[in-house]
């Protein structure tokens, strides 16, 4: 597919991306590492929020302040922020999730020059009223504090506006993962992944129309292409760093066709309203997707979530993909494990570091996997 | 048997056994309080415990199980079993160690008595909401979760609203999980108590500033369990005042914890809870006595919020800005003032693995004071519970190479 050839050159560079689109419209450019953060209100602002992943390269700056125990991501940000790669970005903006997060916020305030550094300190718990009406007014201080640092003022107006664009954003991805839920061989997992990430990385409006070409595309392809009967998989987990092992998995004789991630699913599950008012819409959002593990729900929430997620999509196992040294991930995996197991989903689990690993290391694990469904 | 070395014997803290008397009858009770018809909540160590005390409920501290595990050697056992339940190697030591014994009832007493309910505070770490949250489905009790959001670089005006919410909803919490109103007196009165202790433990490790300090940090971790168990009883009061009169005493009769003091360091992060004995006798046979650190002290270095008649009031301020729910230049800050007021020559860092709100900033900290205070600064890579993560050699070799600077440094500046 055309459409997503040229995706996967972005998502591969993200970076170039990024200062190119600011070099060409003028953008204020905002960084961003978590799908807490309220992208909305940004583009409501005329900047352009980016999704930061990384880099793959080898850690030295990020080691004088995070010791070897912290995750990749986190690492791999840093060293990106302080060798100077992201020097184009004019804010960051760190909403809380995590312990390790919450410390590089500290650590990339007192090292790094460049653009501004707002905190979003969000409510840990999504389940009670109070912390719904502290959520609301988070997103109102986010609002003044961008709109202060920008030196512009974000209307009602701009946000219901911005909102319709991510709805339309997010209820096209949803749709491209019905399909594929569907159809699984009308797009490959890889390519779908890219999708996902792209929406993260690109202008906004032109992703949108992207997305509805492939999703064009895909509608009429979906009536031609037969389905082969390979064994259906959800993967689950933080980020997925590794778009290869989609081709991994399908080369097994699997294929993804759906996920909890954060680069997937719970990117784009929950729609805003679009009455009343706009930052409370905003705020109510994060109370009707799927949880991270960094929040709290209800105690077994994410548990009832995957297991949906596999029913819906008539899974024969679930592949947990965990960072190493993430704790809210890893704290979940028993549990998670066990539900799935109680309702006869059987897992695998399979812990990457951000490095690309041995692929035909992780090929053999996951082809043993698949024998092992019935 | 050999020969008591007096000198030795004169430097033992006394108040050592009675200290271990009341954690035993406190453990004692704790497992009878269903033979006593008395309620068992589970509470994290930053956790506002007086409300517990105020509607007499035992308070139970993982943690400070977690620490007793880790003292008695037994954290790999527990860590490992922790592990065969698919929980990674990386997680809090506590954690681990709490979440498997709680299966086995091992450990050091035989596993803790079952909680009724269990109360989650996220002041120090996000960890214990995920380990709560296991518990809770374990044993299937109420939860309450007291959100206390990060203070990056300031405490706002609509957190302060959101967490005095939450106080208000801890209090309906405990009402409904004990069936009966709190008494808003009694309240008082635990309030005015803890604060009591927290002023008096102040006191006590404030002795250290006295050259020989009369006691160590490696004391501090022992005592220190009172002022998070029993904080906001009597009890707790008396404890304290009698540790204070006998570090006093101490200083008047110039005792010190070591017997040479001549360097003076201050320790960042947990203990190391199976090698406390082992370190301890390693810096004081280099003449060097642990004087103070920043984790004891954060059992009161919140005292500035607190308007003992207004406890209920000002709790929210205190339990949201302790010493792990700030940001790093803040505890850079309390660091070097740490090091003028104890009048140390140096810092110990303990990067400790398990806690990574705790561990991840501590290389900035180093870099804040070399350049604040020009002071040399060892870091020693570890785990508070899990052995696995403790290499005694390398250890050894970098206290002797830092002792060498601190001792160097020392003879120049005087
Ligand atoms: S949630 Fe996990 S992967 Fe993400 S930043 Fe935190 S520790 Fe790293
Ligand atoms: S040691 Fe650190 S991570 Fe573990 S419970 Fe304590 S504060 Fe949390």
């Amino acid at each position: 597919m055309q459409a997503i050839k040229e995706l996967s050159a972005i998502v591969g560079d993200p970076i170039s991306y990024a200062r190119k689109l600011k070099e060409q419209s003028g953008k204020k450019i905002i960084g961003y590492m978590c799908t807490y953060a309220p992208e909305e209100i940004i583009q409501a602002a005329g900047a352009h929020p980016l999704r930061l992943f990384g880099s793959n390269k080898n850690i030295f700056l990020a080691d004088g302040h995070l010791q070897a125990y912290c995750c990749s991501l986190v690492r791999g940000v840093l060293e990106d922020a302080l060798s100077g790669d992201l020097n184009f970005l004019d804010g960051m903006i760190f909403p809380h999730t995590c312990d390790t997060v919450q410390r590089l916020s500290d650590i990339w305030r007192l090292n790094i020059s460049y653009g501004f550094h707002l905190d979003v300190v969000l409510p840990v718990k999504l389940d009670t009223k109070s912390s719904r009406d502290y959520m609301v007014d988070v997103q109102n201080r986010f609002r003044n504090d961008l709109e202060k640092a920008l030196q512009v003022t974000i209307t009602d107006d701009d946000i219901k506006k911005s909102i319709a664009l991510y709805n339309e954003i997010r209820g096209g991805l949803k749709k491209v993962y019905e399909l594929k839920n569907k159809n699984p061989e009308v797009i490959s997992g890889k390519d779908l992944s890219a999708l996902v990430r792209a929406a993260m990385i690109m202008d906004r409006n032109d992703y949108l129309r992207i997305l509805l070409n492939v999703i064009a595309e895909l509608e009429t392809k979906g009536s031609t292409i037969k389905s082969t009967g390979k064994r259906r998989l959800i993967i689950s987990g933080g980020i997925c760093s590794q778009p290869d092992i989609y081709s991994v998995i399908e080369n097994a004789g699997g294929v993804v066709v759906g996920d909890d991630l954060c680069t997937g699913s719970r990117y784009f599950e929950g729609s805003i309203k679009t009455a009343g008012n706009p930052i409370a819409a905003i705020a109510e959002r994060y109370w009707q997707r799927p949880v991270c593990p960094a929040k709290h729900l209800d105690k077994n929430a994410r548990a009832e979530n995957l297991i949906k997620i596999a029913q819906d999509g008539k899974a024969a196992g679930v592949i947990f993909m965990l960072l190493k040294f993430c704790d809210p991930h890893a704290f979940d995996y028993p549990y998670l494990k066990e539900s799935l197991a109680a309702v006869s989903i059987p897992s695998l689990l399979l812990e990457v570091e951000d490095q690309p690993q041995a692929q035909g290391q992780l090929q053999t694990r996951i082809e043993a996997f698949l024998e092992t469904l019935s | 048997m050999a020969e008591k070395d007096p000198a030795k014997e004169k430097r033992k803290i006394k108040s050592v056994k009675k200290m271990k008397d009341i954690m035993t009858n406190y453990y004692i009770d704790a497992k009878m309080a269903e033979q006593n018809g008395k309620k068992v909540a589970w509470i994290t160590s930053g956790g506002p415990v007086e409300p517990l005390i105020a509607m007499d409920v035992i308070p139970i501290y993982p943690e400070n199980h977690g620490a007793m595990i880790g003292a008695s050697k037994m954290g790999i056992d527990l860590c490992q079993k922790a592990e065969v339940m698919g929980y990674s190697s990386d997680l809090c030591s506590y954690a681990r160690s709490d979440i498997s014994c709680a299966t086995v009832n091992g450990g050091p007493i035989g596993g803790l008595p079952k909680p009724d309910m269990l109360v989650c505070c996220n002041n120090i770490c996000g960890t214990v909401l995920k380990w709560y949250e296991v518990q809770a489905r374990y044993f299937n009790v109420p939860l309450f979760i007291l959100d206390t959001p990060f203070c990056h670089t300031q405490f706002l005006p609509e957190a302060r609203k959101y967490v005095h919410r939450q106080i208000e909803e801890y209090i309906v919490f405990l009402e409904n999980a004990c069936k009966k109103k709190m008494d808003h007196d009694r309240m008082k009165e635990v309030g005015r108590l803890s604060v009591e202790g927290q002023r008096l433990w102040q006191a006590v490790l404030d002795t250290a500033m006295n050259k020989p300090a009369p006691l160590s940090a490696f004391d501090a971790f022992f005592h220190l369990a009172l002022i998070v168990t029993l904080r906001g009883t009597k009890q707790a009061v008396d404890y304290y005042e009698g540790l204070l009169a006998e570090m006093r005493e101490r200083i008047a009769d110039n005792i010190g914890a070591v017997e040479n003091e001549k360097y003076r360091l201050l320790w960042d992060n947990l203990p190391v809870w199976y090698r406390t004995k082992w370190l301890s006798d390693k810096f004081a046979a280099a003449d060097t006595c642990l004087v103070a650190d920043t984790y004891t002290s954060a059992w009161c270095g919140t005292l500035k919020y607190i308007d003992e008649n207004n406890f209920i009031e000002s709790m929210a301020e205190a339990y949201t800005r302790i010493y792990l729910n700030i940001g790093v230049d803040e505890m850079a800050r309390d660091v070097v003032s740490m090091i003028d007021k104890y009048s140390a020559d140096g810092l110990v860092m303990h990067s400790n693995r398990s806690c990574k709100p705790y561990s991840f900033g501590q290389l900035d900290i180093q870099r804040i004071v070399r350049e604040k205070r020009g002071l040399p600064s060892l870091m020693i890579e570890a785990d508070m519970v899990d052995e696995r993560f403790f290499s005694e050699s390398q250890i050894e070799t970098r206290i002797d190479a830092f002792m060498e600077v601190v001792k160097e440094r020392k003879s120049c500046t005087r």
